[in-house]
């Protein structure tokens, strides 16, 4: 791990106590969760400290685990040039809570939260301009959830009596087929029932 | 005189038209020819990738990133290969680094030749497209020698590359490299100097430094604005840190400036090839841990275990330890990047791909507002815009 990369995380815990709520490094990469309010003054204190200059927002994103409360994770990517740095931001948000728009600090959000909203619903508050962007005009649900089917709800054809695009519900010959590689023979480092005496003999369990 | 009452004209651009390079749909607001507002409507490409890699597993999901940017497949496998690499905690043969920079830098030029020929023709210069498809055509018959597809590569993968090089072809890329240059030079006689091609570029859809980086500029675009900043220099991946090379930078910001950034930068890419093919060691191109890369034919004919690995690395694949990592490749086109969220099991648990050309489109207002109409599909064609990656 690079020691220079713990130490500015502890600065950004120490600088941003009151906003940041958790700093970790994995793969030698800095993972800040920050309280979904603050995430502007965040943004904004990452540009302009001298010690950050983070001064490109290099990608926006939305992860979906439907399992939590607060089910989506909304992650912003920075670079600071000047350092040579990559940071990640991490803001938790729920279907209905807005997060602050990052269109005031840097510019570009404005696409990435689009397609933020677009793919999985998370509003942007403050937002100049929160249309959809990747999906067709007048689509209806947002297909990067988990809970979206892959194959969608509709599908669409050229009419020929009625000459135009008709949309149908998704009708499919064969069901879609998943396979479930959770297999029981993964980790075979367990010990084996009724064999634990294999290890006891080995000098204790490891 | 009556009082006429005048109204902006709205036009809609594409996204069937040569000029949007692909399928971009763009609605001008016209004061006169002079442009008032311009709103990329985009996504008529979109293909659902990401949602695709979360159902496959890592390796059957590699070949969607050829699919994006088709005019350089290599450099997004690069990435993606780069990542898992990353999760696992593994390391390419040296050999296998030396055949992917090659390719990356060979996808390079492609990519390059593609734009800078383009965006000549989208500006009224037919000849260069004819001549640098010709040269592209030699370089794609380079991809399918080594991999078997022109376009679609799927050749970098996690822990190297599927093949090695076969036999002359590394002399017949040598003797590429060698005359390759010269195409370089002819394709300058046609455009640097062309009084149409300047008067057509030059000090259209200006940036400032400050303003590439605010609107999330990568690459060349970046690098005209006078930004030298490349990923190969400051964050070297692969074997990149070993091999000597320049970053072109431009000055001004304009169209030209990027169009001369990229013909700077091929003759860079060529050298790479060079120092590659040189420096290239002997050895294994692919890790030999058969967990995650498949045994050699010959010995499944023999081995059980062998036969084993091979039916369920391309069943169920492997497994990567849950984790999360953005991993970028300095792609011909800008800073593109895989953040890749891994959950333990042997599919990604979310692959949100970074685009270049997804923030570049996006300034396209900034640059094209107060030019005239024509200088919309100089600035489109300048920013090097394939859909395929933008749309996913």
């Amino acid at each position: 791990m690079d020691p220079a990369l713990h130490d500015f995380g502890e600065f950004i815990a120490d600088s941003l106590s009151r906003e940041v709520l958790e700093t970790k490094i994995e793969c030698n990469e800095l993972i800040v969760a920050v309280h979904r309010e603050a995430i502007v003054k965040v943004l904004k204190f990452l540009r302009d400290d001298v010690n950050c200059q983070f001064k490109q927002l290099l990608d926006v994103c939305g992860v979906d685990y439907p399992h939590r409360d607060d089910r989506f994770d909304v992650v912003y990517n920075l670079l600071s040039l000047t350092h040579n740095r990559r940071i990640r931001l991490k803001v938790r948000t729920d279907e209905e809570t807005p997060v602050p728009s990052a269109t005031g600090v840097f510019v570009s959000a404005n696409w990435w939260e689009r397609e933020a909203w677009d793919f999985f619903g998370i509003y942007f508050s403050d937002h100049p301009d929160l249309r959809r962007i990747m999906t067709d005009y007048g689509f209806d649900g947002h297909p990067l959830r988990k809970d979206f089917p892959l194959t969608g709800h509709v599908e669409l054809r050229y009419d020929d009596e009625r000459k135009r695009v008709v949309y149908e519900p998704v009708k499919l010959v064969q069901e879609y087929r998943g396979f479930d590689f959770l297999s029981p023979w993964e980790g075979a480092s367990a010990a084996l029932p009724g064999d634990e005496k294999a290890n006891a003999a080995g000098g204790g369990e490891s | 005189m009556a009082e006429s009452q005048i109204r902006n004209f709205t036009l809609n651009f594409g996204p069937q038209h040569p000029a949007a390079h692909g399928v971009l749909r763009l609605v001008l607001e016209l004061d006169g020819e002079v442009i008032d507002r311009a709103d990329p409507h985009i996504g008529l490409l979109h293909r659902g990738t990401e949602k695709l890699i979360e159902n496959k597993s890592y390796l059957q999901a590699l070949p969607y990133f050829d699919r994006l940017d088709y005019v350089s497949p290599q450099n997004q496998e690069h990435a993606f290969a780069l990542a898992i690499e990353k999760l696992l905690a593994i390391e390419a043969p040296p050999r296998g680094q030396y055949i992917r920079v090659l390719y990356a830098e060979i996808g390079r030029i492609l990519n390059h030749i593609f734009n800078v020929c383009t965006f000549a023709m989208d500006i009224g210069a037919m000849t260069p497209m004819l001549w640098g498809f010709e040269e592209r055509e030699i370089l794609m018959e380079f991809c399918e020698r080594v991999s078997g597809a022109r376009m679609h590569m799927a050749y970098f993968q996690p822990g190297g590359v599927v093949a090695d090089l076969p036999d002359g072809l590394a002399d017949d890329i040598r003797a590429w490299a060698e005359h390759a240059p010269g195409f370089v030079d002819d394709c300058e006689t046609l455009l640097t100097e062309n009084r149409i091609f300047k008067q057509r570029t030059v000090d259209i859809g200006v940036i400032t430094a400050e303003q590439a980086m605010a609107w999330s500029f990568t690459g060349p675009n970046l690098r005209a604005a006078g930004v030298p900043w490349d990923l190969r220099k400051a964050q070297p991946y692969d074997v990149y840190d070993r091999l000597h090379f320049g970053i072109p930078v431009g000055k001004h910001g304009d169209c030209y400036d990027r169009y001369l950034v990229r013909i700077a930068e091929m003759r860079e890419s060529i050298k790479i090839v060079k120092q590659c093919l040189d420096d290239m060691p002997a050895g294994p191109v692919m890790l030999r841990n058969h967990k995650i890369s498949p045994p050699p034919r010959a010995e499944m004919k023999e081995s059980m275990e062998a036969l084993i690995h091979h039916f369920k690395l391309y069943t169920e694949g492997y497994h990567v330890a849950a984790g999360e990592t953005y991993t970028v490749v300095e792609a011909p086109k800008g800073e593109f990047g895989v953040y890749l969220i891994s959950d333990g099991t042997n599919k990604p648990y979310r692959c949100k791909i970074r685009a270049p050309g997804f923030a570049h489109l996006q300034a396209l207002e900034f640059l094209s507002k107060g030019h005239m109409l024509a200088d919309v599909v100089a600035n489109i064609g300048s920013l090097d815009i394939v859909f395929g990656e933008i749309d996913r």
